[in-house]
């Protein structure tokens, strides 16, 4: 049975650029251990040689012409930002390079 | 409430002149306003903007103007469905002000059709969750038990459809997110084929699964609502090229010759007893109808719940990243030296509730190096072998039925403190999604405690048509859907 150590959870949740509380940290190992273990069953079936399903429709045209068509307007793109150079159009974060 | 009730009734007195669509839209934003304190069913509400697009349908027919298949007809949005100009929130604390600059083709469609849009229904946060209480901005009530969840994730559209504060909305299925909620509420919930409805504009959930339907009182209701929004869309390459019909010429009233193919062993454990009984005498009315049972198989079923919340929370994981604090939404308020890096990891657990938290988790961790094999590429092959299940059953069968759901609508705060007990409600419609087949619920009567019960019909792919023709069919040998909630519009 896959038990989560709270090490763990800091490991996952920091990939996934969360930062969790340390009640979250608790519930979630053991949550998480008890799903995990739900889903172990899976393994009771044999599946040497199933390929996997991606995606279900066979007959997907994935591709187009490659034509540019209009997108949005740099003052729309930027309008819910929680932070921005409306003037420069630029997304405003905290500083990256000292 | 009023004289016409189903959207076709109101396209129809629109169009005749009978009723403007000024008045019908009025009425129902009144009933909007007395109901959703109790039911909590929408989140935002635009009414100004609603009135106004009323008064261009009346405009185009006074002036002799072609009007659309749904002229005049009041929708309701899920949440989740983006609409230019319109607060779009998923329920989410992180998308708490955010106003899209684009209508999702689904939207865009029903407008152009004519469809009046009243508002944003309240749904679980991303469409996460399977009883409406995920939600940034509360529970949404069941109308016909006010103590008891509407189902989820679109139990908002689900509930406004139920208590008529809409005669259509749109929700989306991922997993059971429109069947399992109209289950619950009484109403008709179908959820496409993959590919067959654009998700462009849809907050992302989980890509191979979402599919925006229809929620509606009847099957003819969701044939028209699926007309007017299926079909190919540049925007979403996974839409599909197959022709779309005019899914309302399909429902012919009868079921003669029908095969109906019921998975016995499959249903046979963990089924509420009073909701076997309404599927069971659905399934004998049909059969009186000409329809014939035929007992299937479907092996891997029961594989279905585990593999679906291993592939849903790893896509979940990868379409959330987006929720950065930086182009939309929520962003953390931070310290003047804090980083890039600081601002990510507060805005994400500030801003997204425990349920969302726990899918990311889980999701980058089935994802993450040492497990994918075990985790995400094994429910990927479980899926094949779902869909080998499926294929063999449509061999013999036209449709295949079972329970939306194996109880009645559930207690509020009942399974909130146990996810994996809240997911197994989930165990009779996830197994179309991984398909990608086709799904309905239809209304098959009530438990003795006035609660309402679904009857699941999945189908081949493409072949809405087909359930839609049994859902019409069974409602007209029944009169499930002339039953309304006991609730009171008028304030004490």
């Amino acid at each position: 049975m896959p038990a989560l150590t709270i090490e763990e959870v800091e490991r996952i949740a920091a990939l996934a650029r969360i930062e969790l509380t340390s009640d979250e940290k608790t519930l979630f190992a053991r949550q998480l251990a008890e799903i995990l273990t739900y889903a172990e069953q899976l393994q009771q079936l044999d599946t040497s040689g199933v390929p996997a399903t991606t995606q279900v429709h066979p007959q997907l045209q994935a591709e187009r012409e490659d034509r540019p068509t209009p997108s949005l307007a740099v003052r729309d793109a930027i309008a819910n930002a929680p932070d921005s150079d409306s003037d420069a159009g630029l997304f405003a974060v905290p500083r990256v390079i000292g | 409430m009023t004289d016409v009730r189903s959207a076709r009734d109101i396209r129809d007195a629109v169009a005749s002149g009978a009723r403007s669509a000024t008045e019908v839209c009025g009425e129902y934003l009144e009933r909007i306003d007395a109901l959703n304190p109790q039911l909590n069913a929408f989140n935002t509400v635009c009414g100004e903007r609603a009135l106004g697009s009323a008064a261009e349908v009346d405009r185009r027919r006074a002036a002799g103007e072609p009007l659309g298949p749904l002229a005049g007809v009041p929708v309701a949005l899920k949440d989740n469905l983006c609409i230019r100009g319109v607060r779009t929130t998923a329920s989410s604390k992180i998308l708490d002000q955010f106003v899209p600059p684009y209508d999702a083709t689904a939207v865009a469609r029903l407008e152009a059709a004519g469809a009046i849009v009243v508002g944003k229904t309240n749904c679980d946060e991303f469409a996460m969750g399977s009883s409406n209480e995920n939600s940034a901005y509360g529970a949404v009530t069941n109308p016909w038990a006010t103590d008891r969840t509407p189902g989820g994730s679109s139990g908002g559209s689900a509930a406004s459809v139920a208590a008529e504060m809409v005669p259509l909305a749109l929700g989306s299925d991922t997993g059971g997110s429109i069947r399992q909620p109209a289950s619950f509420c009484g109403v008709v919930g179908l959820k496409p084929t993959y590919g067959r409805v654009s998700r462009y504009g849809l907050l992302a959930f989980a890509s191979s699964l979402d599919q925006i339907g229809p929620v509606t009182r009847t099957a003819y209701d969701a044939a028209l609502a699926l007309s007017v929004c299926a079909g190919p869309d540049p925007a979403d390459a996974t839409t599909a090229s197959e022709p779309v019909p005019d899914f309302t010429a399909a429902l012919s009233g009868s079921v003669a010759g029908l095969r109906i193919g019921v998975p016995r062993a499959f249903i046979s454990s963990g089924v509420d007893g009073e909701v076997l009984a309404a599927v069971e005498a659905a399934l004998d009315t049909l059969r009186g109808a000409g329809a014939t049972l035929v007992d299937i198989d479907l092996p891997n079923a029961r594989y279905a719940i585990p593999a679906y919340y291993l592939v849903c929370t790893a896509e979940a994981s990868s379409n959330l990243a987006r929720y950065d604090g930086v182009r939309y939404g929520y962003r953390a308020t931070l310290a003047p030296a804090s980083t890039l890096q600081e601002m990510y990891d507060r805005t994400r657990d500030e801003g997204f509730g425990t349920e969302v938290k726990r899918r990311i988790v889980l999701g980058t961790y089935v994802l993450s190096a040492g497990y994918y094999d075990a985790y995400y590429l094994k429910a990927q092959q479980v899926r094949t072998l779902l869909r080998r299940d499926y294929e063999e059953a449509f061999e013999q069968v036209d449709v295949v039925a079972m329970p939306t759901s194996p109880t009645p609508a559930f207690r509020l705060g009942e399974k909130t403190d146990d996810p994996l007990r809240m997911y197994l409600t989930d165990v009779f419609t996830v197994s179309a999604n991984l398909v990608g087949l086709p799904a309905i619920s239809v209304p098959c009567g009530f438990t003795s405690g006035r609660l309402p019960v679904g009857l699941q019909l999945m189908g081949r792919m493409f072949d809405e048509a087909t359930l839609l023709r049994v859902g019409d069919a069974y409602e007209r040998l029944t009169d499930w859907m002339t039953h309304t909630p006991p609730l009171k519009a008028d304030p004490e």
